[in-house]
C-alpha cells in the first residue's frame, strides 16, 4: 500500500465512502442519495451515517423496498441533470433492478444518439464470507462488466474507495460501484477533497519478478497474503489491482506479465464466463509470446454459496489457493 | 374487452379555442398520414426491425401531449411516432430515424421504438413494457427537487399495468407527492391478449386506488375528453403536488406491429371502433360547430400529405448512418473509440 498518497489518520473503507459522499453533497447541489434505509437507519452497513442529519430528507431519501422502481427513478432524475447516488442494500438486490440498469441506464445515451447523459452512481456491497447463504453472497462484477454503457468500479482500499467514488459521482456516465462487505472495517489512509482516483488506471500493490497476480477488491488482500507466504519460499509475486473492470487498464497488466512471464487471476465470482476468464483472455491476446505457462484462474467454487461455515470457506478463494496456483504455473513454466 | 365510457362518464368538453382544436385535428391527421406512409415504406423494406403503429389511437396521443406545456417532460412506449410528432418533432427527422439514416432524430441509433427529442422534452420511447415508468417518476422527482412547476407524463399501455415496476413507481410517486401523470393508453390488447384475459381487474384506472391516488377513465377516441382530463391532471399536479392516473380507452386498428397479421381479433369489434374514428367524429364536431370549413379540412389534408411526402423523400435522400459512428455516444466520457471496446487491445503497446 505504499503507492497511495496518504494523510495522517487511517480511516475505514466505510468512513472513506461516507467522506466521499459528504464532500460531494457539499460541493454540488445536484447530488443526492437515495436507497433503502440510508437515512434514518443510516444504511444497512452504516455507510451513510450522519448524512440525513447533515443534508436533510430532500437529499438523503429513504425508499420503499422497490429496487427496480428507485433505480429507474434515479435514471430518470439523472437524465434531467441531477446526480443521484443510489445505494442498493447489497449487490444481490441489483438483480431485481437489472432491467433498469441494463436496458435503461446503460443504453439511454447510445440509443437516443447522445441527446442525454446518465450521471448516475449505483453503490452496492457484494462478496461473501459471512454465512449469508446462497441468495446473499454474490460477486457479480462480470455481469456488469459485460454491458457496454456501464462503468464498473471495485475498490480494494480506503484511499481508492474515497477517490473512486468521488470520480464516479463527477462522471457523466452510469457507474456501478461495487463495494466489498468484507472490507468495510479495513483501515488505511485516504485522500483529501480533491484527490480523485481516475478510472482505468491499475495500481501495482506489490512488485515482484516471478509471477503476476491480478486481483480485485477483497481478493487483493488475499493475493497479498499469498505473496507474503510465497516470498518466504523465494517466490516474488507482483500484485496488480485493476481497480476498475470497465474501463480495464490492460497496459499495466500486460507490462507486468511481460516482465514476470507468468500470470494468476483471482476473482471472487464464479468461474464460467467470469471476470478472471475475461482478464485471462486479454492477457493471452496481449502477452501470448511472453507467457512461459498457462494462466491459472482462482475463482469461487462453481456452486450456489452454501451456509455452513466450513463449506462457505471452501467455496471462496483463499490465500492458500492463490499460493498453490502460483506454484502450479511456475512449475509448468520452469 | 372494455367498452368506451358512455358520454355521461366523460367530463364536459373544455372551452378550448378554435385554433387549438384545428391544430389538434391537424396533428391527428398528420400522425395518421405519417404512419400509413411508414407502413408502406416498411413493406418496401425501407424501414427495418419492428414498426408499431398507433393508427386508431391518435386522439389519445394528441389530447394528452397537447394538454401539457412544451417543457413538461414525457416518456412513452415503443409506439411513439405520434408523441414525437405531437410534440413538434420534425417529421423529416422522425422518418429518417425510421429509415436508419444519419439525419434521424437519434442518428440511426434508435429506430422506430427509440425516438427521443430532448429539446422538446420528449424523453423517449422504450422497448420493455413498463420499463420507462420509473424514469418518468424520476423526471417528476427532478422537477420537485428543483422546486419547478412542471409535470411529467408517462404513457404506457394496458399491458404495463400488470408489470410490478408500475406498482413500485405509482407508490413512490404518491408517497412523495411527485408531479407525475400516469397515462394508461388502454388499446385493449397486450399484443394479442385482451385485457380481460390478462387482468383480474379490468378497470385499470382502479390500480391507482391502491395508492390513494386520484384516477379516472376517459374515452380515448375523444380528443377533447382526453385533453380535458390531462389538463385537469396537470393542473392538479402543479397546484396540489399530487400525481394521478388516467386510463384512456382506445383501439389499435392494426396488429401489434407490422409483423402481426392481426388474425385473432373479431372483425365486428374492429368495425365498431372504426366507426368511432377520431378523424370522423372530431371532424363532425368541428364542422358542426363551424370551427373549420370543408376548405380548411382540405387544406389540412393537403398540407399533411405534402409534409409526409417530403419527409419520405428527405429520408430516402439522406445518407445512411456512417459506420464510423458505430461507437459514438456509448459514453459521455469514453476511453476508447474502438467499437470492440477493450477486446481489440490496440491500446496495449508492443
Amino acid at each position: 500500500m505504499t503507492t497511495d498518497a496518504s494523510t495522517a489518520a487511517a480511516v475505514s473503507y466505510r468512513e472513506a465512502l461516507t467522506q466521499a459522499m459528504r464532500e460531494e453533497l457539499e460541493r454540488d447541489p445536484n447530488v443526492f442519495l437515495i436507497g433503502e434505509d440510508i437515512g434514518l437507519f443510516e444504511g444497512s452497513f452504516k455507510v451513510t451515517r450522519g448524512l440525513l442529519h447533515e443534508f436533510g430528507p430532500a437529499r438523503v431519501v429513504d425508499t420503499p423496498i422497490s429496487e427496480a422502481g428507485f433505480v429507474g427513478l434515479g435514471i430518470g432524475a439523472a437524465m434531467s441533470g441531477l446526480r443521484p447516488v443510489i445505494e442498493l442494500m447489497t449487490v444481490n438486490f441489483s438483480i431485481v433492478a437489472m432491467d433498469q440498469i441494463v436496458n435503461n441506464a446503460a443504453k439511454v445515451r447510445y440509443m437516443f444518439g447522445g441527446q442525454v447523459s446518465v450521471p448516475l452512481v449505483i453503490r452496492m456491497p457484494g462478496g461473501a464470507g459471512h454465512q449469508l447463504g446462497a441468495q446473499h453472497s454474490h460477486s457479480l462484477e462480470a455481469w456488469f462488466t459485460h454491458v457496454p454503457g456501464l462503468k464498473v468500479v471495485c475498490p480494494s482500499t480506503p484511499y481508492d474507495a474515497k477517490g473512486l467514488l468521488k470520480t464516479a459521482i463527477r462522471d457523466d456516465d452510469p457507474v456501478i460501484f461495487l463495494e466489498s462487505e468484507g472490507l468495510y472495517a479495513k483501515k488505511g489512509p485516504v485522500g483529501g477533497p480533491d484527490d480523485l482516483v481516475p478510472f482505468g488506471q491499475a495500481i501495482v500493490r506489490r512488485s515482484g519478478a516471478h509471477c503476476t497476480i491480478v486481483a480485485l477488491s477483497r481478493m487483493v488482500w488475499i493475493a497479498l497474503d499469498a505473496a507474503d507466504t510465497l516470498a518466504a519460499e523465494g517466490i516474488e509475486c507482483e500484485v496488480v489491482d485493476p481497480r476498475t473492470t470497465r474501463p480495464l487498464d490492460l497496459q499495466t497488466i500486460a507490462d507486468s506479465v511481460r516482465r514476470t512471464n507468468h500470470c494468476v487471476v483471482v476473482d471472487e465470482g464464479w468461474p464460467e464466463c467470469g471476470l478472471a476468464a475475461n482478464i485471462a483472455t486479454h492477457v493471452y491476446e496481449a502477452c501470448f509470446d511472453w507467457l512461459d505457462a498457462p494462466i491459472v484462474r482462482v475463482n469461487a467454487a462453481d456452486v450456489p454459496m452454501p451456509y455452513a461455515r466450513n463449506l462457505e470457506q471452501a467455496a471462496l478463494p483463499r490465500q492458500e489457493d492463490v499460493a498453490a496456483a502460483v506454484r502450479a504455473t511456475l512449475a509448468r513454466g520452469a | 374487452m372494455a367498452d368506451a365510457p358512455t358520454p355521461q362518464d366523460t367530463i364536459p368538453a373544455p372551452a378550448a379555442d378554435a385554433d387549438l382544436m384545428r391544430q389538434m385535428f391537424a396533428t391527428i391527421h398528420l400522425i395518421r398520414t405519417f404512419e400509413e406512409r411508414a407502413a408502406e415504406e416498411y413493406m418496401r423494406g425501407n424501414i427495418g426491425g419492428f414498426l408499431h403503429l398507433a393508427i386508431g389511437e391518435e386522439a389519445a396521443v394528441v389530447g394528452s401531449v397537447m394538454a401539457l406545456r412544451p417543457t413538461d417532460p414525457i416518456t412513452s412506449t415503443y409506439r411513439e411516432h405520434g408523441q414525437a410528432l405531437a410534440r413538434g418533432s420534425d417529421p423529416r427527422a422522425v422518418m429518417a430515424e425510421l429509415f436508419g439514416r444519419a439525419t434521424g432524430l437519434c442518428g440511426g441509433h434508435g429506430g422506430s421504438m427509440h425516438l427521443m427529442d430532448r429539446e422538446r422534452f420528449f424523453f423517449g420511447g422504450y422497448g420493455i413494457v413498463g420499463g420507462s415508468v420509473p424514469l418518468a417518476v424520476g423526471l417528476g422527482f427532478a422537477i420537485s427537487y428543483r422546486h419547478e412547476d412542471g409535470v411529467a407524463l408517462v404513457m404506457f399501455g394496458d399491458g404495463a399495468t400488470n408489470q410490478g415496476v408500475l406498482m413500485e413507481s405509482m407508490n413512490m410517486a404518491k408517497l412523495w407527492n411527485l408531479p407525475v401523470i400516469f397515462f394508461c393508453l388502454n388499446n385493449q390488447y397486450g399484443m394479442g391478449t385482451a385485457v380481460d384475459r390478462a387482468s383480474a381487474e379490468t378497470e385499470l384506472f382502479k390500480r391507482a386506488d391502491a395508492f390513494d391516488m386520484p384516477s379516472r377513465r376517459v374515452d380515448g377516441m375523444d380528443v377533447m375528453a382526453v385533453y380535458q382530463a390531462v389538463t385537469d391532471a396537470a393542473h392538479h399536479a402543479r397546484t396540489e403536488q399530487e400525481p394521478s392516473m388516467i386510463e384512456a380507452i382506445a383501439y389499435r386498428y392494426r396488429g401489434h406491429s407490422m409483423s402481426d397479421p392481426d388474425r385473432t381479433r373479431p372483425e365486428e369489434e374492429k368495425a365498431r371502433w372504426h366507426a368511432r374514428d377520431p378523424l370522423i367524429t372530431f371532424e363532425r364536431v368541428l364542422l358542426g360547430e363551424g370551427t373549420v370549413t370543408a376548405e380548411d379540412l382540405t387544406a389540412i389534408r393537403d398540407r399533411n400529405s405534402s409534409t409526409v411526402e417530403d419527409a419520405v423523400a428527405f429520408a430516402n435522400d439522406s445518407p445512411v448512418a456512417d459506420d464510423a459512428t458505430l461507437a459514438d455516444d456509448v459514453y459521455a466520457h469514453p476511453w476508447t473509440d474502438d467499437p470492440r471496446g477493450s477486446a481489440e487491445m490496440p491500446q496495449v503497446r508492443p
